[in-house]
């Protein structure tokens, strides 16, 4: 079985009580998820991103179990995350960014134990788990150390490991990174990007932190007021949506005459007329350009800038907003 | 609204005891007669809201957290500031959740009115006097996390002794006659729940009620000079050992 | 899959023994607080027969017989069930939901993870005091007797128990609950402490049938005291505890499913 989550016209509708007037209740229906359809296969790692209250924390408790669908159609490793919740949860492992799943008062060692003991995990395999997440991401220093006295950082990656103990099928991050500081934070995607290399487990990923998608995910989902916007490589994305790249040249000298080019266009001068920033729409290369402006002018610099996955996706949020 | 179901299942509770014992017990208990009694216990249900016997040590978890920090940032002492805060929540509580289980209890049983003007004034004194009292019980319960890191064995200590010594559950006054003075005079106990309802159903002379009104005042002293002094030393510990 | 769910339990229960202990001086406030618990419920029996001769029909022995049973059912199921009432906390913040991520029922998880140790303490002592009152009350030693007074404060555990659920699950519905849970479960404690004789019939036959506070000490009570209900209600209702008991739990449990099926289909 290669596909592990598939949803179908998955949707999830909430009932929202307003207060109108003094006494008075008004009822609204507010549509969280609208109709999903997605397919993830094994193996496959998932950034599943979109502007705030899109629908991302819905759709992953639903992937779940924790919510019910409203309508549709959805399997996680097989199974019916509503009804078939116990089982799928040995199957999945959810690393959620701002509830703990570890003992607060307990040492962090102890919490490994009772999880692994919740999980029923046969003591070699969760101790070889344990392992490799002890060298990797360096819980030795803190091990013994009661949950509530751990650092954000030191506590992401014990839960990690948490999440991981039972060796699931799939793991689910929901904001894995929010809050954690520059080192913390790459420790964090090494780790996840070596796990998802290994290829046994299937990663979804909701964050908001792009750099996160762009280190770790090969495929992004983006969802925006509960509706699919776009699903595809994370290298198309930058094709589908107009991306470009641009090129910054410094002069010795402005440029004499304004270099006309089709497929280029200047975005802005700077230093006198010293330094150009030139748009490239993709039909000429930075080569050519290069070529064209040795040929009038002395470079005395130049750097290549690709477009940055913010731009990128903050143009889908706002091309899909009303 | 869930505080008045609670308040009224509980009156009816105490006041089932009440009536019974002056069933076999005569038509007066420790000096109290049955009207007397309804009021004691009914009004009684309508003070814990003002007084707030029972709450939760929010205080506590902000010490074993580490937020109580925040409190040493601000200007003002903390003792004082929650101290006010809590005299709000009671000056509301006594518009809103006083009133209810009194109008319940009149429903239903006859409750004893007041025959001095005085009384009522009185009354009002004794439950602010009251409040303060039950305020510092609650914050030393509280305190207790600066040096047990968990306050949870203190406050139950609190829950389940507050109502019987503080005459909420039967009057001090059923007591054996000296346990019942040491109560009074040595604990605070009393002072929260039993002196202003003493003073509200005017059992005993007047210079009684004075007296009652004076141990009080007293309980006040000593026990805002004690907030004061745990809150000190809580602070050092907190400076010093890092919380 | 059973015993390894039964283990994962034990061991829940376990962690919490070692983490409460490890805080000695709140550990040791707790025992003492557990004794005072059950001390205090004893005192107010005592002083409240200190004026007067009897309440509602009964002496004191029979009345300290019926506060011990309550008591040490109120007790036991506060050992197993205590925890409950965290379900607040747990649907407000969100975590309810770590629970629900585990292949394990979100009740017991909820109820293993505070087993706190004062309650042990509690439960101990008022087994005691049990005993102490059935001596005072020179309740016949019969294989009968003695069997209804071990299965008496288990059956009440579990109308307690119940009732400790059952409000709590409220949380669910309501987030605002946890004062009117108070009424139910300390106001139960409260009135099964006394003969059902001193309430009035309104409240008698809600709190004493409707929830079926009257067969935690009551009832057990008059057989094991070889009397007759002034109420006129057959002997036969003493030994009815367990059946009781198991009906309250059922309807507990299934309460608790449609709570948990709520929250699954609203969210928090």
């Amino acid at each position: 079985m290669t596909r592990v989550i598939e949803t179908r016209g998955l949707r999830k509708e909430f009932t929202v009580r307003v207060k109108a007037g003094w006494l008075r209740r008004r009822t609204r229906v507010v549509t969280a998820v609208d109709g999903l359809d997605l397919t993830v296969d094994r193996g496959e790692m998932v950034g599943y991103i979109g502007p705030n209250g899109a629908g991302k924390s819905t759709t992953l408790k639903m992937l779940t179990g924790v919510l019910y669908p409203s309508a549709g159609h959805v399997r996680v490793c097989g199974f019916e995350p509503v009804r078939q919740r116990t089982r799928l949860a040995r199957r999945i492992g959810v690393v959620f960014g701002q509830r703990s799943q570890l003992w607060w008062d307990l040492p962090l060692s102890e919490s490994f134990t009772l999880l692994r003991h919740v999980y029923a995990v046969r003591a070699a395999d969760s101790a070889a788990r344990l392992a490799r997440c002890r060298r990797l991401l360096e819980l030795d220093a803190f091990l013994d150390v009661p949950v509530r006295q751990l650092s954000l950082g030191q506590r992401m990656r014990a839960e990690l490991t948490a999440a991981l103990l039972h060796g699931p099928e799939v793991l689910f991050l929901d904001e894995p990174t929010i809050g954690l500081d520059l080192v913390s934070k790459q420790a964090v995607r090494a780790f996840l990007a070596a796990l998802g290399a290994a290829g046994d487990t299937t990663i979804v990923l909701t964050t908001h932190d792009l750099a996160d998608i762009e280190r770790l995910c090969r495929r992004l989902v983006v969802i925006d007021q509960g509706r699919l916007v776009h699903d595809g490589p994370l290298d198309d994305l930058h094709a589908r949506y107009g991306s470009r790249r641009r090129l910054v040249v410094d002069l010795d000298e402005p440029l004499a005459v304004d270099l006309a080019l089709p497929g280029v266009t200047v975005e802005s001068t700077q230093a006198n007329g010293r330094r150009i920033v030139y748009t490239l729409d993709g039909t000429i290369t930075a080569g050519q350009l290069v070529s064209r402006l040795t040929e009038v002018a002395a470079l005395r610099d130049i750097s290549v800038l690709e477009p940055a996955i913010e731009d990128v996706v903050a143009r889908i949020y706002t091309r899909h907003s009303p | 609204m869930a505080n008045i179901v609670t308040n009224t299942v509980f009156g009816f509770l105490r006041f089932a005891i009440m009536l019974a014992v002056l069933d076999a017990g005569g038509r007066t208990v420790a000096g109290y007669d049955e009207p007397q009694l309804a009021t004691f216990v009914w009004a009684g249900q309508g003070l814990i809201g003002v007084v707030l016997l029972w709450s939760l040590p929010d205080l506590a978890e902000r010490i074993r957290t580490g937020d109580v920090v925040i409190d040493l940032l601000r200007p003002i002492d903390p003792v004082w500031q929650q101290l006010a805060a809590d005299l709000g929540r009671a000056g509301y509580a006594a518009l809103t959740r006083f009133v209810a289980p009194i109008v319940v209890g009149a429903l239903v049983f006859k409750l004893y009115a007041p025959r001095h003007m005085l009384t009522y004034a009185l009354f009002v004194c004794s439950a602010l006097l009251a409040t303060i009292v039950s305020f510092g019980c609650r914050f030393l319960v509280n305190a207790a996390a600066y040096w047990l890191l968990d306050a949870r064995g203190p406050n139950t200590l609190w829950t389940v002794a507050a109502p019987i010594l503080s005459g909420l559950y039967v009057p001090v006054w059923f007591f054996p006659d000296t346990l019942a003075v040491a109560l009074v005079v040595a604990t605070p106990f009393p002072s929260v729940i039993q002196i202003p309802l003493d003073v509200l159903v005017e059992h005993g002379s007047a210079t009684r009620q004075l007296e009652l009104l004076g141990v009080q005042a007293g309980w006040v002293v000593g026990i805002l000079a004690l907030c004061r002094w745990v809150q000190a030393r809580g602070e050092r510990k907190l400076v010093i050992q890092g919380g | 899959m059973a015993d390894t769910r039964l283990a994962a339990y034990r061991h829940l229960l376990g962690a919490q023994m070692r983490s409460q202990t490890q805080y000695r001086a709140s550990f040791v406030a707790d025992v003492v607080g557990s004794v005072l618990f059950g001390v205090l419920d004893v005192v107010g029996v005592v002083v409240v027969f200190r004026v007067t001769p009897a309440l509602g029909g009964f002496a004191f022995a029979e009345v300290f017989l019926m506060t011990a049973l309550a008591g040490c059912a109120f007790a036991a199921a506060d050992l197993v069930v205590g925890n409950i009432e965290r379900l607040r906390h747990y649907v407000r913040s969100g975590l309810f939901d770590v629970l629900l991520v585990r292949p394990l029922s979100s009740l017991a998880q909820l109820a293993a993870m505070d087993v706190a140790t004062r309650r042990v303490g509690r439960v101990a002592f008022s087994a005691v005091v049990v005993v102490v009152a059935a001596a005072n009350a020179r309740v016949p030693i019969t294989p009968g007797r003695l069997g209804l007074l071990v299965v008496t404060p288990v059956a009440g555990a579990m109308i307690f128990g119940a009732v400790f659920v059952a409000t709590a699950t409220v949380a669910f519905w309501w987030i605002e609950s946890g004062e009117i849970a108070n009424g139910l479960t300390y106001g139960g404690l409260n009135f099964a402490q006394y003969p059902i004789t001193i309430y009035g019939a309104l409240f008698r036959r809600l709190f004493a049938y409707v929830v079926g506070f009257a067969f935690v000490a009551y009832y057990p009570a008059l057989v094991l005291l070889d009397r007759p209900d002034p109420l006129g209600a057959p002997a036969l209702l003493g030994y009815a505890s367990p059946a009781v008991g198991v009906a309250v739990v059922v309807a507990a449990a299934l309460m608790w499913r449609a709570g948990v099926r709520h929250y699954r289909s609203t969210g928090s």
